[in-house]
């Protein structure tokens, strides 16, 4: 092909891991730049949880002795909804657009794709449990900022993008995505819920470090399942039939 | 025009099913280097789905697509690099600047020396000017321009465009033609679908149309003059 073309010239070949990872970043940034500019994940994210924090504080203010027995559950609901708020634009937006077809006649595995909108959606969760922990700790004093919640959260968060990701271009092309992803999507997630809330109220209790590493395990080796299955997927998905 | 001897673009036997239906029957033709197809036909009739099984977006349930030497089933994604598509939606993000939207995809495209490469087209699509606007403040013709540019970014032997025309004005259909004259002069292979004849006629070197899912040749080879 490339005698008629100035393409072998124009463009580099191949490029191995290089360039699977100069697509990853390019689709990140374009995702993070485009985010920035139209705010429309982030500051819903954000907002939606420290107003849920706000609520779940003045519901059980009065009623719970310790708050301790009740900060892991709500830490984890929060971010569970608050996170499937923002996922389902990962590709929706593409799709509204019309430019997930530029993005598929792109070169590039469908893998850096799928990777790319992870980095990104792993930026905008991160800014949202940045604003969300503090709130829980005005609201409640309860301080989150411990090594094995942080890890928690870094695991829970990681995994639950992978597979959210995943689910978003999953149902990115039906029309009823936004009420369709959290109903496929939260079933799956529970094992990575029941997890984050273990670690979390075994550190919040003081329970010894011990009991911890058994839901961290848990936690590690579902991020590891979730992205074996996204790496057997991304490329069947946005064929269609 | 030794190079017509040797399409770029080959489709054998082609036929592609959505549930029952099926939409391509039986379709077979080909592209040479140099040479413009137009692709006429009424909407539903196929024309986007053999676009997007050309472009790699789609497989079809029968037969094979040759791009070159190359099957496109055996080389997904490194076959891309050779084909340049324009949509009749401008997949470019309208939050970005048109330089930021070329930036984007030249990256993905790997491109060497991006910044020539993106100022060069943005001058001859004449959008150097509107370079740093962003893409929502562009008019149609605009817009169409630079998906053009975006197309043509990585220089691909193929270019598909479907229904190019779509909401263009008189001059920006002129531009067209002359971009669409310069590609066949610089020996690109291109098909084209439009539902205007009159469009199809002045474009290409030959015209087919879809009916039915099936193939019929309207003009014979170079036989419409340029």
């Amino acid at each position: 092909m490339a005698e008629h073309s100035e393409a072998g010239r124009v463009t580099r070949k191949g490029g191995g891991l290089a360039a699977y990872l100069r697509g990853v970043w390019a689709v990140a940034e374009k995702d993070v730049r485009t985010e920035f500019r139209a705010k429309e994940v982030v500051g819903t994210m954000a907002a939606f949880s420290v107003l849920a924090a706000v609520v779940f504080g003045l519901a059980f203010d009065l009623r719970v002795p310790r708050p301790e027995l009740v900060v892991p559950g709500i830490l984890w609901v929060i971010i569970l909804f608050g996170g499937v708020l923002g996922l389902h634009r990962s590709f929706g937006s593409e799709l509204d657009r019309g430019t997930l077809t530029g993005l598929l006649l792109a070169p590039v595995e469908r893998s850096a794709i799928y990777l790319g909108k992870v980095a990104a959606n792993l930026l905008y969760f991160l800014i949202m449990e940045a604003l969300l922990v503090p709130v829980l700790l005005i609201l409640f004093d309860v301080n989150l900022l411990k090594p094995l919640v942080l890890l928690a959260l870094a695991l829970g968060t990681v995994g639950y993008v992978g597979a959210g990701t995943l689910f978003a271009a999953l149902t990115a092309q039906n029309r009823a995505r936004e009420t369709l992803l959290p109903v496929l999507l939260l079933p799956v997630l529970a094992p990575l819920f029941i997890s984050g809330v273990g670690v979390t109220a075994v550190v919040l209790d003081g329970r010894g470090n011990a009991e911890a590493w058994p839901w961290l395990g848990i936690m590690g080796l579902y991020d590891a399942l979730v992205y074996a299955i996204a790496f057997l997927l991304v490329d069947v998905i946005w064929e269609r039939t | 025009m030794t190079k017509r001897a040797a399409p770029l673009i080959r489709c054998e036997q082609v036929e592609k099913r959505f549930g029952h239906k099926r939409v391509l029957r039986d379709v077979s033709f080909s592209v040479a280097a140099g040479e413009v197809l137009s692709l006429l036909g009424a909407n539903g009739s196929g024309k986007t789905t053999l676009l997007r099984i050309i472009a790699s977006l789609d497989r079809p349930d029968k037969g094979e697509v040759w791009l070159g030497p190359v099957p496109l089933s055996t080389a997904a994604n490194e076959i891309r690099r050779y084909i340049g598509v324009v949509a009749h939606t401008p997949l470019l993000y309208d939050r970005l600047t048109g330089a930021e939207n070329l930036q984007f995809f030249a990256r993905l495209y790997d491109v060497k020396e991006p910044q020539r490469r993106i100022e060069l087209l943005l001058q001859t699509l004449d959008l150097w000017r509107w370079r740093d606007s962003a893409v929502r403040t562009y008019s149609r013709g605009m817009s169409q321009r630079l998906a053009i540019a975006r197309a043509l970014l990585h220089d691909p032997p193929v270019v598909l465009l479907d229904e190019p025309d779509t909401g263009l004005d008189r001059e920006s259909l002129k531009q067209m033609t002359g971009l669409i004259r310069q590609l066949r002069k610089r020996n690109r292979a291109l098909l084209l679908t439009t539902h205007s004849m009159e469009r199809a006629v002045a474009w290409a070197d030959r015209v087919v149309e879809l009916r039915a899912g099936r193939l019929h040749q309207l003009e014979g080879p170079n036989r419409i003059g340029k």
